[in-house]
């Protein structure tokens, strides 16, 4: 399990999970996340291209940080779900709350 | 197998990786043990830990599984006082969708063929059949 951020050129911070996203982890997501958006980032993509589980706590850090990002004026994007998680996101209607779209280029490109 | 996991978040992914290796391959496709499995055991034991044990250092969360040729079967059980699952809300109506917590029952009702709870509230039995 590792989270990794990196910032694309134009500011966008690009977030990577591998592993899972679960109740054991999810502060550590969160307290990285918020300290970029801290520092003033404020367009956030989350690329789960290599993650292999969400649970619901996971799922609900994601809803708190779309949250206090919005506040803030900015965005979160989700990029890469596998085939289970963009399941897992349209059951728990995730799927209507954020920008989700197939990689985290395109969620680059749509900013 | 029985595992007797730390009442600590911290372990869950940990617990949750063990019983993952343990399930041989055949019962369930790599697809369900990667996923499905793990997703739903995550929640439960998330579940047990944070509200039944209250992440209590001094208590264990117990999981015990059962493997047989057409279906695996977890059972996960704290020392709490256990909860009524029929007053949880459907966390997919429109005024729910944004909240931050609840999705958890509804997640492993939709990761596994068949769940029940013992009378207490305070242990869920999840079964995964073959395929």
């Amino acid at each position: 399990m590792r989270f990794t951020l990196k910032k694309d050129k134009s500011g966008v911070v690009i977030v990577g999970v591998e592993g899972q996203l679960i109740v054991g982890n999810r502060q550590e997501l969160k307290q990285k996340v918020l300290d970029a958006l801290e520092e003033g980032s404020r367009k956030f993509i989350i690329d789960f291209s290599k993650t292999g589980y969400i649970d619901s706590s996971g799922l609900g850090v994601l809803v708190s940080l779309s949250k206090k990002i919005r506040e803030q004026g900015g965005e979160l994007r989700l990029a890469g779900l596998n085939a289970d998680l963009q399941t897992l996101f349209e059951l728990t209607k995730l799927d209507t709350l954020f920008a989700i779209t197939r990689t985290a280029e395109e969620a680059l490109a749509a900013f | 197998m029985r595992l007797d996991v730390p009442s600590d978040l911290g372990m869950v992914g940990d617990a949750v990786e063990l019983v993952a290796s343990h399930v041989p391959p055949g019962t369930l496709s790599p697809r369900r043990i990667s996923f499905n499995l793990r997703t739903a055991l995550a929640e439960a034991l998330g579940n047990a830990i944070r509200y039944g044990t209250g992440e209590d250092p001094e208590r264990v969360v117990q999981v015990h599984v059962e493997l047989a040729r057409d279906f695996v079967r977890i059972t996960v059980v704290d020392d709490g006082h256990g909860f009524d699952t029929s007053r949880v809300p459907d966390p997919t109506l429109p005024h729910h969708v944004d909240r931050e917590y609840g999705r958890g029952l509804f997640v492993i009702r939709h990761l596994v063929d068949d769940v029940a709870f013992n009378e207490k509230g305070n242990g869920i039995c999840l079964t995964l059949r073959a395929g």
